[in-house]
């Protein structure tokens, strides 16, 4: 066992994956020029090292290209792993992201795979609007895409090889503020968390979520940093009395719904928070599906937090409302306790 | 090219004054956000200032200018109030976006400053559409479009300046090339030496010019804009280049040499405006220092300002887009 952070366990997987295979390459920006930044998180940092330029490969500032020539690579015969600096620039991809790399293997009525993973850091972090969006909505949409979303160093290990030995298309969203980036690129106010992380070879299978505190009363589905606010104001809550159980999907599609009904089962009710806006969330989709197969569960209403519907704003004062907050949190849950 | 002569004293003074203010402003920022008095992160442009004044003195307030991640110098010298663009950095109601925005959406279009777009290469097809209602609409304006050698190999270039192009838009597309897109040098990226080689493939003329020499740049600018104005369609106007700071916030710039480095900072802008003014003006010395205490006191003020000025209410944060109350 080593102790690491995200971004280590993240960067210890690429390395190991590019050893075992070596149709395996890395492309993005920045990603690792000498005395530069290893990527905007430092999860590529010195991979150069051992690896050369060629299989971490430096673009130009061309996100249509990165995500095209991942799509091209993996259509024939290699496995990329592509990354944009901040998640936001998934939006200049879309077409190859939702066009190509989605529909690929179904147009060509399966006989085409495209084995890519394509990595995007999320979160608020006093940026301003177009370096701040949750994401995960806009691409639980998409059929023909897996939507992971890692949130300690075990499972950031693990997930990323099972995503690299993936033949679909994986997209994986990352937060800035659980990497544990250091030196210049350490992010102010930043969570951190380092995890155990097995020195063997492991993966972790899609679609199986992890339960990360039991409890009785309440039913608490929380993803990425939101996870972490969850747990705090389960901590909170604990001293009232309230027993909270709180659960990493992990995975978005594909997502452990078993789990979160054996839950309910146990504790009649649900609540959903996610950093991504409200309206037509995935949190919007669990709601939804529980509330057509297993709403018997159930003693009150689903409640979803999640960050207001408006764009991020800069001040933090502001920004720190609009997106759940582990008091926001616990003023739900009370509330629904009371119902 | 040959050396044009200089502006008239009181308007060479002008640009000097501008060029040290956005020197100054920066380089107080800096301290100011080391101090954590700051949110967010920053993007300098100390070192770059030439381009901005250049490019941008000679237009009206009803021309337009689109931005970047980078923005304070072209903000500053289109005319966003600077104690605005003080206060927008502290998340103060006083900013220019109210703290909506932040450092990376600096702007005003009161004073054509379109709120500046940090996505690479975003803002130049918004040149584009602005161009294009210039001309629908029958007004003599221009829009200078700024962005970086790095946005040079976006999809987003390629279609607004052949965009323009065929359209004769009243667009100069102002390239700063200050040899990197963030850690990475502009050779590993490019194989054409000059950005501006790439006017060629839009049919548009391309020009290289000097851009730590604010006097030189306005002399491209005055011909790009008269081409513009005139109906004569876009221009390419590449600006040589170099960033006194780091990419953004703290950053040590170990991708750069050291010896790269020295060799742009003895050209840096405030220097050179400084020395072709006492070259042509040599009495022009004290005028010279008087500009520069004139900035620092703006700076005090505006300093003051922001740190005086109300913070947002948290939920103003659900206000400027339909937001339906869920
Ligand atoms: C679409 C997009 N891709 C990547 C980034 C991250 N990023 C911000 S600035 C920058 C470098 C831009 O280089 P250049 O255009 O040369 O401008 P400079 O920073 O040198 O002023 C990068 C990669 C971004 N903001 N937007
Ligand atoms: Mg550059």
């Amino acid at each position: 066992m080593a102790k690491m952070s995200i971004a280590e366990a993240l960067r210890s997987a690429i390395a190991e994956e590019m050893r075992r295979d070596e149709r395996i390459f890395c492309i993005g920006e920045d990603i690792d020029i000498e005395g530069g930044f290893g990527g905007a998180f430092t999860v590529t940092l010195g991979l150069s090292k051992e690896f050369g330029h060629d299989r971490i490969l430096d673009t130009p500032i061309s996100e249509i290209m990165i995500a095209g020539a991942a799509v091209g690579a993996a259509m024939t015969g290699m496995r990329p792993i592509a990354d944009v600096q901040y998640g936001d620039f998934l939006f200049c991809m879309m077409d190859q992201l939702v066009n190509q790399a989605a529909k690929m293997t179904y147009m060509s009525g399966g006989a085409v795979k495209v084995p890519m993973v394509m990595r995007a850091p999320i979160g608020a972090t006093t940026r301003g609007a177009q370096h701040a969006q949750s994401l995960e909505g806009f691409f639980t949409k998409v059929p023909g895409l897996k939507v992971i979303c890692p949130a300690t160093a075990y499972d950031a290990k693990g997930m990323l090889k099972t995503a690299v030995r993936d033949d679909s298309p994986v997209l994986m969203f990352e937060h800035k503020l659980l990497y544990g980036s250091k030196g210049n690129r350490a992010e102010k106010d930043a969570l951190s968390p380092i995890g155990e992380v097995p020195d063997e070879d492991y993966t972790i299978p899609f679609g199986e979520a992890v339960i990360r505190r039991e409890g009785t009363d309440v039913t608490v589905v929380a993803n990425l940093l939101m996870q972490y606010k969850a747990l705090e104001a389960a901590k909170v809550l604990e001293a009232e009395g309230i027993s909270v159980e709180v659960i990493d999907p992990r995975s978005l599609v594909p997502f452990d719904y078993a789990m979160v009904v054996k839950s309910i089962a146990k504790t009649s009710r649900l609540v959903i928070v996610e950093e991504d806006t409200k309206r037509n969330g995935w949190g919007a989709e669990v709601a939804a599906t529980i509330a057509e197969t297993a709403i018997y569960h159930l003693d009150a209403p689903i409640v979803r937090v999640a960050t207001f519907d408006v764009p991020i704003p800069f001040a933090p004062i502001m920004e720190n409302y609009v997106v759940p907050s582990a008091q926001r949190i616990a003023d739900e849950i009370r509330a629904l306790m009371k119902k | 090219m040959k050396i044009k002569p200089l502006p008239p004293l009181t308007e060479a003074l002008g640009m000097y004054e501008k060029v040290r203010l956005i020197r100054r402003y920066e380089e107080r920022i800096y301290y100011l956000f080391l101090e954590g008095v700051m949110p967010g992160t920053i993007h300098q442009s100390h070192g770059q200032e030439a381009c901005a004044v250049g490019m941008l003195n000679h237009l009206g307030v009803e021309d337009y200018m689109t931005s970047t991640h980078r923005p304070a110098g072209h903000c500053l010298a289109k005319g966003v109030d600077l104690n605005a663009m003080m206060a927008e950095m502290f998340a103060k109601t006083t900013g220019c976006c109210k703290a909506y925005g932040g450092a990376m959406h600096t702007g005003d279009l009161a004073v054509g400053a379109v709120p500046a777009i940090a996505i690479v290469g975003g803002g130049m097809p918004l040149a584009v559409g602005i161009g294009l209602s210039c001309k629908m609409r029958k007004t003599q304006n221009v829009v200078v479009c700024f962005f970086g050698d790095g946005a040079s190999n976006e999809g987003a270039f390629h279609e607004s300046l052949n965009a323009a192009s065929i359209w004769d838009l009243p667009v100069v597309f102002a390239c700063e090339n200050n040899l990197y897109g963030a850690s990475t040098p502009v050779g590993k990226v490019m194989k054409v030496l000059n950005v501006a080689d790439r006017a060629a493939a839009y049919g548009m003329p391309g020009m290289i010019v000097d851009g730590n020499d604010v006097f030189a740049v306005q002399v491209a600018a005055d011909e790009a804009v008269a081409r513009a104005r005139g109906g004569g369609g876009p221009t390419l106007v590449e600006l040589k280049t170099y960033r006194i700071g780091g990419h953004s916030r703290n950053d040590a710039c170990g991708y750069r040499p050291k010896e790269e480095a020295a060799k742009w900072l003895k050209r840096e802008p405030v220097k050179i405006a400084r020395e072709r003014i006492l070259e042509t003006y040599p009495k022009a010395a004290a005028q010279l220092d008087d500009c520069d205490q004139r900035v620092e006191a703006q700076l005090d003020a505006a300093i003051a300002f922001a740190k005086a000025s109300p913070d947002p209410k948290p939920e103003d944060g659900l206000k400027h887009v339909y937001f339906g109350g869920n």
